[in-house]
């Protein structure tokens, strides 16, 4: 069992805040990323933790002990880094048992642990190299396997795949979630990258400005984002945003008016929009369809970006906005051609005018299957 | 390509103008050394003799050159090794745990490197007198490694923050104490460095002339104080002071000799990445 609790958590430097109340429950075999972008404080977060910084008020918890004031060996954690941190003058095996030199295990015995963790993670013709001969794929397994070694409650990871090349990337993320998978252990994960958080996480927790904006599932996160940040900063390319008017308002959703004639009804529960008000639409590109027989909008096709599998419309619609399409790979749509852009309501996110997320009338289906309960059981997130 | 290698000479030729330019009084006082008085003096200088020990005979007549030697040994060794021992922990704490002052308090103690030696030469004096440290290589340690210390800390001070501070983070990840973390990851790597600094320090100790002469007579005089005994008032024997400067900078010549490479790289260390 290892649980990681965070309770009102905040750092402050002489005059600036970074980290300004969190609360957070990590429970025992998640993994949990924490995903934001540059300077939200989630590094920050991270390394106070691991407690390589102070934390200036609140609780941290490791399976319910306080350890603000315990140094960071004693608190079961072992960290990766994103420079990978290795010890230039050791060779791999040295590098990998240093933790256990400090703590006076015989050497027999450590050079042992090493070789176990090596076998595990495929080092083993390296472990009398230097960091110097590895590659970088290579040097992360090393500092992946020096955590290893330790045997920690929890594993923490500070960006570790961003120093890699796109292919290396992808297949380290594979190894990581295979090696979550059979060690069973509890891992913190920091990344700015969302398609890591994505693909990682049991439970995403997004920051931005030193608050948390949403902690959820990967999929809550993509379904039900709470405001304009998270629907913006979840998915890839990111959510189209159109600032829309209401014009009426029931029990089984709010119709709004679009940019140009056409409007819109979105399944949303009565809130506190009123007719008249004005909202802001999201959409995501995936979710856009080409379809001149039922056209929402028209607009100008500016950019065509092809991908192969899938195309890119940037398309201008009245109004001066930018919607992006996502369409099959061989739309044959060129720049400078009409495009009549179909929105389905029910596909459509409405936020406030503070940025807000207003409640569908209905959850989307995966949620209500598979993560509603956990949800429930798992993510205790107090708003502001 | 005929351009470059043109280049190329001109360069070469010039260093080695430059190493021979700096190199001539060394190699000619080599030279006087083994001259008799006369010919030292001679106009023109000669380049051809005949070569005599008498002057190095008559050198160890008048004075021991290994009770000289042996004081410049223990003086610049002691004095690099105290100044090594404040200064790492030092330079640990002001390049991992620095404060607002810390630029400051470096800049305070490079700026003592620019008072001149006589201004403080009185103070110093009385202090050593009444601490009876006058003509001791304790007193002489210790005033080198006061004069040498501010370097050695700017010298480690920036071979320390070129060590990755994520490294360390590691280590106290992993357990390391404060002196683990020294002992095993921090001096290994900041070792050639250390080596560097260490070799500086004892060759400005093995040179430094004003204080020695100053502060010693003879029980703690060094080589700097035995050369100066050669330029005595009834006029300069110069056959004999190059005999004795030869024998004073030759040790050093050869440990530096011996070391440059290690030296080089400290000097230039940071400054090629």
């Amino acid at each position: 069992m290892s649980t990681v609790t965070l309770r009102n958590i905040h750092k402050q430097y002489t005059d600036v805040e970074i980290i300004k109340g969190i609360d957070l429950d990590i429970n025992d075999r998640e993994f949990v990323v924490f995903v934001g972008p540059s300077g939200c404080g989630k590094s920050t977060l991270l390394r106070m933790i691991a407690g390589l910084e102070d934390i200036s008020s609140g609780d941290l918890l490791i399976d319910g002990e306080r350890v603000n004031d315990v140094p960071p060996d004693k608190r079961g954690l072992a960290m990766v880094f994103q420079t990978y941190a290795l010890y230039p003058h050791m060779t791999v095996a040295e590098n990998m048992a240093f933790s256990l030199r400090l703590a006076g295990v015989p050497k027999q015995q450590r050079l042992e642990r090493a070789r176990d963790v090596a076998r595990i993670l495929q080092l083993e013709p390296l472990l009398n190299r230097k960091p110097k001969e590895l590659s970088g794929g290579q040097r992360q397994r090393v500092a992946i396997g020096r955590a290893l070694v330790r045997n920690p409650k929890v594993f923490l990871f500070d960006e570790p795949l961003s120093n890699l090349d796109a292919a290396l990337r992808v297949q380290m993320r594979l190894e990581l979630a295979s090696l979550h998978d059979s060690l069973q252990t509890t891992m913190i994960y920091v990344t700015h990258d969302q398609v890591e958080a994505m693909t990682l996480a049991d439970k995403i927790v997004v920051l931005q400005g030193g608050v948390v904006e949403q902690v959820g599932s990967p999929l809550e996160l993509y379904h039900q984002p709470r405001n304009l940040f998270v629907a913006g900063f979840i998915g890839s390319p990111k959510m189209n945003f159109l600032t829309v008017t209401v014009s009426a308002v029931n029990d089984s959703g709010t119709t709004v008016q679009l940019p140009g004639d056409a409007s819109v009804t979105i399944p949303v529960k009565p809130s506190s929009l009123s007719v008249g008000d004005r909202a802001t639409l999201g959409i995501r590109p995936e979710h856009l369809r080409l379809d001149p027989n039922q056209p929402t909008l028209t607009g100008e096709v500016l950019v065509v970006e092809r991908l192969g599998g899938e195309t890119f419309l940037y398309v201008r619609i009245a109004g001066g906005d930018t919607l992006i399409v996502q369409t099959d790979g061989d739309n044959p749509s060129r720049t400078h051609d009409r495009a009549f852009v179909h929105i389905n309501g029910d596909f459509c996110h409405l936020f406030d005018q503070n940025g807000e997320s207003i409640a569908k009338t209905r959850r989307h289906h995966l949620m209500n299957e598979t993560h509603e309960q956990p949800y429930q059981n798992r993510v205790s997130y107090q708003a502001e | 390509m005929a351009r470059k290698n043109s280049r190329q000479w001109l360069w070469a030729v010039l260093g080695w103008l430059v190493a021979i330019l700096l190199f001539f009084p060394i190699f000619w006082m080599f030279l006087t050394s083994f001259k008799t008085e006369v010919a030292a003096v001679a106009t023109p200088p000669q380049l051809f003799f005949r070569p005599t020990l008498e002057n190095y005979v008559a050198i160890q007549d008048r004075a021991n050159y290994f009770n000289y030697a042996l004081n410049s040994i223990a003086v610049s060794l002691g004095s690099t090794f105290l100044a090594l021992l404040l200064a790492i922990p030092a330079a640990y704490a002001m390049a991992f745990f620095p404060t607002k002052r810390t630029k400051g308090t470096l800049m305070w103690m490079l700026s003592t490197k620019m008072l001149p030696s006589v201004g403080v030469l009185v103070p110093v004096y009385i202090l050593c007198r009444e601490a009876g440290l006058l003509d001791s290589r304790i007193g002489l340690i210790i005033i080198y490694t006061l004069i040498n210390l501010p370097i050695v800390v700017w010298m480690i001070y920036s071979f320390f923050k070129e060590v990755p501070k994520e490294i360390l983070e590691a280590d106290r990840m992993d357990g390391a104490s404060t002196q683990q973390e020294l002992r095993h990851v921090l001096l290994p790597l900041a070792l050639p460095g250390i080596a560097s600094t260490a070799l500086l320090s004892i060759i400005l100790a093995w040179n430094e002339a004003f204080w020695s002469l100053n502060l010693t007579t003879f029980d703690a005089a060094p080589l700097t104080a035995f050369i100066a005994s050669f330029s005595s008032p009834q006029g300069l024997f110069w056959a004999k002071l190059s005999a004795a400067s030869t024998l004073a900078i030759a040790p050093i010549l050869i440990f530096g000799w011996l070391s440059q490479r290690q030296l080089v790289r400290g000097l230039t260390f940071g400054a090629v990445k």
